[in-house]
């Protein structure tokens, strides 16, 4: 069998507070092993991005920081994810709890058929939240950097907005419930290049205050808005592999695997 | 301005947390895990109940079939000829019963079957689109029509039609109860039939295209073998039904237990015979009454069985192309 | 090297495309004959009053309106008994299965009992409800018997609707650390609403015209009273077209025909009703 990967690949980022950490974490659903020992530490209030070509796995391994594979009933998974030190798979671990820590920000944007108002107070609602619930929602759509642009229109659909206002709807939503982490999955995929650029521009002031990892196909993208960059591989047996794991400007600049060479070079992926 | 100033995140930083006091331990809180599942304990409850109907049926159709057993013997209820309960000279005789019910049931398929099969050709191959979404519905609204509705039309349109055509048909007769009863079950064999050559792929009517073939060719000789397995399925299912469909029977076949091969005369199937004894004030516990749920097993029995080779047929037919 | 057949396989395929048209025209054409033969012997004798009147010994005295409003109450407790369960159930193997081998026996269960023939619900109702709860021959029986027929229908048609919401949406609301029921209660029942309504009503209209259940339970078929209570006797709108076609007077069967044009009547608006919610709800999951 031929190991694309040398297995002790570990992606350690000296000096930074550590945000989440993977240990040789394994994924599968059914018979089919998505991802094999990617171990991984994601620096706090830092931009980290998973590159890699489509089916690499890197938006499965993004899923698991989030357990979001436990609504796939097949999916199963071993290895170890520490969030602030605590196994989040552990007996102890709350799936619900975590992801109150963890937001989430998806490839399409997924706002809920209710209002603008109601997307952003859905978060904070079902967690209890007993403080004054307009401040909360003004500050989450500043913050997304979309309050200038809805807050006339907070009673109206969140469906009824541009695709890219929907995105920073979602990221507002996300905000509301004060995550530590927030998790990205090709945020900016299905958005035209303004849109992508103020979501882009969003993302470098929100890494202040939280912790964001980003699933991009996108390079360029990685390398404008990200610190550090994991680039992850699937073999022939279609595993996905993590290959390199550095700060970006050495990833792209001086790449240690001529896989990573290749495909940030556009010579493959 | 769509920025983010410095001040509105320093705000936020400063604002309250959400929530009560942070879980740090990310443990489920004791409340919340109770909650949930005192939520999902009844929605539980609810699927279970389905188990339970599936119970109650067996027990209920077990216990009384096994009285009725114990007085008349299993050899007596598998070979008599006569089916004559609610007389004084009493044989327990089902082939009587069971024969009508298969005569009523092959006549409806005689009906059911190739009108069904055609028109799904005809909706999966030539109908446009537009054409497909008038007949479909109208085709459907024959599936909903209360059976008793079907019974009255049995009785007092099509036995009188079908008298004036065979002067010797009786007032009550198997005939008339199976043309209507395959129009009914119609539907079934179409619409199971039509998703069954709607799975067979675009490909393989593309290659018979390629070498020449017309529509009727591609059809009758591709499609239709290509989907032979799910159409079988779509017609053990509709036996099934003809098998345990009551009111048709019980109002135009008559209530005459006779072992008739005759279409013409009157017969008494099953289901008629569970009809005839509910409407009788037949008290509980007494032989009568135990004879239908002897009959109702035998039904049950017969419709499950066809059930479950009809299923697993229509499964091995969805792997086959998937 | 081929003889020209074209001229005669252009031939059959054309009969053969008549053919099967004109099979598909027979089902819709005995439909139109089913509904002409109805209309013209029921009309006649539909009017006011045998809306409003009894049952009667007399076909010209003879009236509906016992079986109208039983057919109305039965419908009421299957609905009360029947939804809950129904879309409870459908939301435990929507949401809640983990794929495991309960589940797995729910799903088999529930494909046979749809399969199961109605009037074998009937002899459970009459062995379960009228002998071994006591329940006798009341409209509680009944509607307990039709609410066991109708529920695996119910869960089949709700589960459908169920898995028509978007998978995105759960996934939101997952990411939000939302519980299992808060997104069951608050994202996707609010969306499947209508397309679950759409279900339950073409459910309870098969109740609607079921017979053979009511008659194996017993229910009486001369009824001169309004039931007051569920635990009252009580005729239905099939088994009264049934009683009445099974008179030999004509003077009964022209009185079955007005009886089913009135059930048909209530079928057509319930159905009615089911296709402007299934519109909506089409139009609500579009985005």
């Amino acid at each position: 069998m031929v190991r694309l990967a040398p297995p002790q690949m570990t992606g350690d980022v000296g000096g930074a507070d550590e945000a989440l950490r993977t240990d040789k974490l394994n994924l599968w659903y059914g018979r089919f092993h998505a991802v094999e020992d990617i171990t991984l530490s994601v620096p706090a209030r830092r931009v980290t991005a998973l590159i890699g070509p489509s089916g690499c796995g890197k938006s499965t391994v993004l899923r698991c920081f989030n357990r979001m594979n436990d609504l796939t009933p097949e999916a199963r998974t071993t290895g170890e994810v520490r969030f602030q030190g605590i196994d989040i798979n552990g007996p102890d671990a709350d799936p619900v709890e975590l992801r109150r820590r963890i937001g989430m920000v998806f490839q399409k944007p997924n706002p809920f058929p209710k209002s603008v108002y109601d997307n952003v107070a859905f978060g904070p609602q079902i967690n209890g939240y007993r403080g004054n619930m307009d401040e909360l929602v003004e500050r989450s759509l500043r913050k997304a950097a979309l309050w200038d642009e809805v807050k006339d229109k907070l009673r109206q659909s969140g469906l009824a907005l541009s695709g890219g206002q929907q995105q920073r709807l979602c990221i507002a939503r996300a905000l509301a419930v004060e995550p530590d982490v927030l998790l990205m999955d090709e945020p900016a995929s299905a958005l035209d290049p303004i849109a992508t650029y103020k979501i882009e521009e969003l993302m470098t002031e929100l890494k202040n205050r939280y912790t964001i990892i980003v699933v991009t196909h996108n390079m360029q993208q990685a390398s404008r808005v990200s610190d550090f960059t994991a680039f992850l591989l699937a073999g022939e047996d279609r595993t996905g592999r993590l290959v390199e794991y550095g700060p970006t400007a050495e990833v792209f600049t001086h790449p240690k695997d001529e896989r990573t060479e290749a495909y940030i070079t556009g010579r493959f992926g | 301005m769509a920025g983010i100033s410095t001040s509105s995140v320093q705000a936020a930083a400063a604002a309250a947390q959400v929530g009560a006091a942070p879980n740090r331990s990310l443990q489920t809180p004791r409340a919340r895990g109770l909650r949930e599942r005192l939520i999902e304990a009844p929605l539980f409850a609810a699927a279970f109940v389905t188990i339970l109907t599936t119970a109650g049926i067996v027990a209920v159709l077990l216990v009384e079939t096994l009285s009725f057993f114990r007085v008349v013997p299993l050899r007596m209820f598998l070979t008599d000829t006569q089916w004559t309960p609610l007389f004084s000279d009493k044989h327990y005789g089902i082939i009587v019963l069971l024969s009508a019910t298969m005569l009523t049931s092959v006549g409806a398929m005689f009906v059911a079957l190739p009108l069904g099969l055609l028109a799904a050709i005809f909706l999966s191959e030539y109908a446009s689109p537009r054409v497909h979404r008038v007949i479909k519905p109208v085709l459907e609204i024959l599936a909903g029509i209360p059976t008793v509705v079907y019974g009255y039309f049995a009785l007092l349109f099509v036995t009188p039609a079908l008298q004036r055509m065979i002067p010797q048909t009786a007032v009550f007769n198997g005939l008339s109860a199976s043309i209507v009863m395959g129009f009914m079950i119609l539907p079934l064999v179409s619409s199971m039939s039509e998703d069954a050559m709607a799975a067979v792929p675009r490909s393989l009517r593309e290659g018979g295209y390629s070498l020449g073939a017309t529509r009727f060719e591609v059809a009758t000789r591709i499609v239709v073998p290509s989907a032979l397995s799910g159409i079988v399925a779509a017609f053990i299912l509709a036996i099934s039904r003809a098998v345990g469909e009551t009111m048709i029977v019980a109002i135009a076949a008559g209530q005459s237990p006779t072992l008739a091969l005759s279409p013409l005369v009157p017969i008494e199937t099953m289901t008629a015979y569970i009809v005839q004894v509910s409407l009788g004030d037949t008290p509980h516990g007494s032989l009568e009454y135990q004879t239908i749920f002897a009959v109702g097993s035998t039904l049950f029995l017969m419709t499950l069985l066809l059930n479950i080779i009809s299923q697993r047929v229509l499964r091995r037919f969805r792997e086959e192309y998937q | 090297m081929y003889a020209g057949n074209g001229a005669r396989r252009r031939v059959s395929g054309r009969l053969f495309q008549w053919l099967c048209l004109a099979a598909t025209c027979t089902g819709v054409a005995v439909l139109a004959v089913l509904l002409i033969d109805v209309l013209m012997d029921g009309l006649p004798t539909l009017s006011w009053t045998f809306l409003t009147n009894f049952p009667s010994r007399f076909p010209a005295q003879s009236g509906i309106l016992s079986a109208l409003v039983g057919s109305l109450w039965l419908i009421s407790l299957t609905a009360l008994f029947a939804v809950p369960t129904g879309v409870a159930a459908a939301v435990w193997l929507e949401e809640y299965e983990r794929k495991g081998r309960l589940s797995r026996l729910i799903e088999l269960n529930i494909s046979n009992l749809a399969g199961v023939p109605s009037i074998i619900y009937g002899l459970l109702g009459l062995g379960l409800f009228v002998r071994w709860m006591g329940l006798g021959r009341s409209l509680m029986s009944g509607a307990l018997t039709m609410a066991l027929l109708v529920v695996p229908v119910i869960i089949i048609n709700c589960r459908e609707a169920l898995r028509a919401v978007p998978r995105s949406q759960r996934e939101a609301a997952y990411a939000l650390g939302a519980t299992r029921s808060q997104v069951i209660w608050h994202i996707i029942l609010p969306m499947a609403i209508p397309g679950t309504l759409t279900g339950i009503i073409l459910s309870l209209s098969r109740a609607i015209g079921e017979t053979a259940p009511l008659i194996t339970i017993g229910a009486l078929t001369f009824i001169a009273f309004l039931p007051n209570s569920p635990m009252d006797a009580f005729t239905a709108l099939p088994i009264q077209i049934f009683n009445w076609v099974s008179r030999p007077q004509a003077g009964f069967h022209a009185v079955a025909a007005s009886g089913i044009i009135v059930l048909l009547v209530v079928l057509l608006s319930m159905n009615g009703v089911a296709i402007w919610f299934r519109d909506r709800s089409r139009r609500r999951l579009q985005w």
